[in-house]
């Protein structure tokens, strides 16, 4: 069980200064990420995104840990890269500190452009951790939709029009598609759980082999919201089974939270200026049809891990 | 103890990484690559080297891969042809621009498409502005000597850059021949291990590696990649020179045949040297003054010892196995004709495009060559500033 007060005496890696905007959620998953690590030396990997354009405008870094970026779609083959040099070295005796590997991308650099070199980072079986924070768009560029966008999502590639209501598609499901690679370790979190976020952040470093973690990263820009509010809309969508947390350990799969009652997705679509469109009388099937969807993953969900 | 072997091209360059035993080879099978990636698979297998093998599933992870192990401190390596190294495209600049003495050989093939396994020097001619060191072999001994010196100029503190080493597809990387190899304590000595100054496993001086560089500061980058490599050409001939030591064999920027005395020289690249060489023994018999020059490093370009190697020509044809599209020639052509712009006397400079996608250069082309050529010499002009040779009309 972590706790608050002696995760927030361990060392930041991701120190202040960077230039994430108010309210993104991409920090506070990568803090607590990193403060599961407890002072463990680590190299990060980072593909082209938000988090790393806002962290490391030369000359400044934010990162008080070796980091490295290559580019937008290997985040993965290069941190793969990374802890073979480590694998090789250490077998040679010219390494003998023990180093853990977390590469951070964003939906985009991981659902998208960036899953073929995450699946064969995660099918060869490296020591690292992956973690997606799922800001359900390409942020960086200017909220375009991505694989990870929800169903009828206003976005700049995806904008509702005269005769589209936003993105016609739903969500690939990622962490089903990784724990489907049988790796040793993956799980969905919410930074609004912090607890259960560093708690699996923990078993993820500590597991052997490729791990993956997906997390959802409230955007107050992309999802046009209040930036006081990601860490109730991270809560929400939990609480509505938008974003389950639940985790799968060596191919069993495990709910680690279940909703006392299942809210309706509305309370977490509303705040979000991306779904107001969703709120007009003629779109009422749009809503029915993502309630529905939400309700059916769900039930899937609950299937896989044993609730039902 | 060097000793005679019979190896095909791509067994040379297995045969140097194995005796280079890299830390880390993150490698994607293509043709004509292909036997590369699977000799050394063999070498991992039973146990001959420490090397980390890093099965990635693209080229364009092989490349990310390589660099990220690179960054780590790992003598890294990789190797490709054609389609792998289009794939590559993106991480290639990022390799040369991180600084990183990465090793990559390249086993020459066109480019799709149309899609065609055979040799041209398409795919690496495409990434002669990346930054890379790129040296050109003749034949198998020549890609196992380049890939052995490429480690030591790769690494050196005054260059820090990676290096390709190209040979021919199937005309030499499937082809034996004889060559000799150094016993596998004077390679290990001679590239001696890779010992950075920064590497991201130092975690007791952790590092960023791949920042953000905006306008006030991208262009020095850029700029120190280019100084990098205008210090490589001394590194190259100084490393030539230990290497002539160790293996009594010579390597200069490039190769010159019979060149002092001539008046036409044919200039061509890899193994197509090799014929132009037999041709120019030929036009010598009948009392022609003609001679022959092979690069071997094409970048960095040694323009100063090529106008001095050049300048006294009359005329000079210009072999390109690789078309720019520029409607002016190819890129071997083009530099070279630049180059030349610097000598007094200029010769008469002129190109043929050849052998693209595998096709056949036959003796009675490239002796059209040695004829259109000398005949420039006597008018002072050429007739054809580009000639594509053997295609049909
Ligand atoms: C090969 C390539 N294509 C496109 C881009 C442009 N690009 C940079 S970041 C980005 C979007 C990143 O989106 P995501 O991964 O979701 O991360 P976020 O920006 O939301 O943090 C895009 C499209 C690029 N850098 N490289």
């Amino acid at each position: 069980m972590a706790n608050l007060r002696e995760l927030s005496k361990g060392p930041e890696i991701f120190t202040p200064g960077h230039r994430l905007c108010a309210g993104c959620g991409a920090g506070p998953v990568v803090r607590q990420v990193l403060h599961a690590l407890e002072g463990a030396p680590v190299v990060i990997g980072n593909a082209t995104g938000c988090l790393e354009v806002a962290s490391t405008i030369y000359p400044f870094t934010s990162w008080d840990a070796s980091w490295i970026h290559n580019a937008f779609e290997n985040a993965a083959a290069t941190l793969s890269g990374v802890e073979a040099a480590y694998q090789s070295l250490k077998r040679q005796g010219k390494i003998n500190d023990e180093i853990k590997f977390v590469a951070f991308g964003g939906d985009g650099g991981t659902y998208d452009i960036g899953l073929q070199s995450l699946s064969g980072a995660m099918e060869r079986g490296h020591d690292l951790l992956y973690v997606c924070y799922d800001n359900g768009a390409y942020m960086n560029t200017g909220i375009q939709r991505s694989s990870a966008t929800p169903f009828a999502a206003d976005t700049t590639t995806s904008p509702v029009g005269q005769a589209i209501p936003g993105k016609t598609q739903g969500r690939k499901d990622l962490t089903a598609i990784i724990a489907d690679h049988r790796i040793a370790y993956v799980a969905q979190a919410s930074p609004a759980y912090w607890n259960d976020l560093v708690t699996k952040a923990k078993k993820a470093f500590a597991a052997k082999g490729s791990a993956f973690m997906n997390t959802i990263a409230p955007c107050p820009r992309g999802w046009r919201s209040d930036p006081a509010l990601t860490v109730e809309l991270s809560k929400l969508a939990v609480e509505t089974c938008f974003w389950p947390l639940y985790e799968v350990e060596n191919g069993k799969w495990r709910l680690t939270f279940k909703p006392r009652e299942k809210k309706p997705i509305t309370e977490w679509l509303k705040p979000q200026g991306r779904f107001k469109h969703l709120f007009r009388a003629e779109n009422k099937g749009l809503l029915e049809q993502f309630q529905a969807d939400v309700d059916q993953r769900w039930e899937d969900l609950l299937v896989r891990c044993g609730e039902k | 103890m060097n000793k005679s072997v019979a190896l095909t091209g791509n067994e040379a360059v297995a045969t140097a990484m194995k005796q280079i035993e890299p830390d880390v080879v993150a490698a994607y099978p293509i043709t004509p690559q292909t036997d590369i990636v699977q000799y050394f698979s063999t070498f991992v297998a039973d146990g001959q080297v420490k090397t980390e093998f890093v099965t990635v599933e693209s080229e364009h992870s092989a490349m990310s891969a390589t660099i990220g192990a690179s960054a780590a401190g790992a003598r890294a390596m990789t190797a490709t042809s054609s389609q792998g190294l289009a794939l590559m495209w993106e991480v290639v600049y990022i390799a040369s621009s991180f600084r990183l003495p990465i090793v990559m050989p390249v086993v020459n093939r066109a480019l799709s498409g149309p899609i065609n396994i055979h040799c041209d020097h398409s795919d690496s001619m495409g990434a002669r502005d990346s930054g890379w060191i790129q040296l050109y072999s003749e034949d198998a001994q020549e890609a196992y000597d380049n890939v052995i010196q490429a480690i030591r100029i790769a690494e050196h503190p005054d260059v820090l850059l990676p290096v390709m080493v190209m040979q021919d597809g199937f005309v030499i990387s499937h082809a034996m021949q004889n060559l000799e190899i150094l016993d596998d304590e004077s390679v290990k000595k001679f590239v001696g291990t890779y010992k950075p100054d920064h590497h991201l496993l130092d975690v007791k001086h952790p590092m960023t590696v791949g920042s953000l560089f905006l306008p006030n500061f991208y262009f020095e980058a850029k700029k120190q990649e280019a100084e990098a490599l205008e210090r490589a050409k001394k590194v190259i001939q100084e490393v030539a020179k230990e290497y002539a030591a160790i293996s009594g064999r010579q390597y200069g920027f490039f190769e010159t045949y019979r060149l002092e005395d001539a008046e036409v020289a044919v200039i061509a690249l890899n193994s197509t040297a090799g014929t132009v060489r037999g041709l120019v023994d030929e036009y010598r018999a009948k009392g022609l003054r003609v001679g022959a020059l092979k690069p071997r490093v094409f970048r960095p370009l040694p323009h100063e010892e090529l106008v001095v190697a050049l300048q006294h020509l009359k005329a000079i044809a210009v072999m390109d196995r690789a078309e720019s599209f520029s409607t002016h020639g190819g890129p071997l052509f083009n530099d070279l004709r630049s180059v030349l712009y610097e000598s007094k006397e200029r010769p008469v400079v002129t190109n043929y495009i050849y052998g693209l996608g595998g096709r056949d250069l036959t003796l009675d082309e490239l002796r059209r060559v040695f004829d259109e050529t000398l005949e420039a010499a006597r008018a002072g002009y050429y007739r054809n500033r580009v000639t594509h040779l053997g295609v049909r009309e």
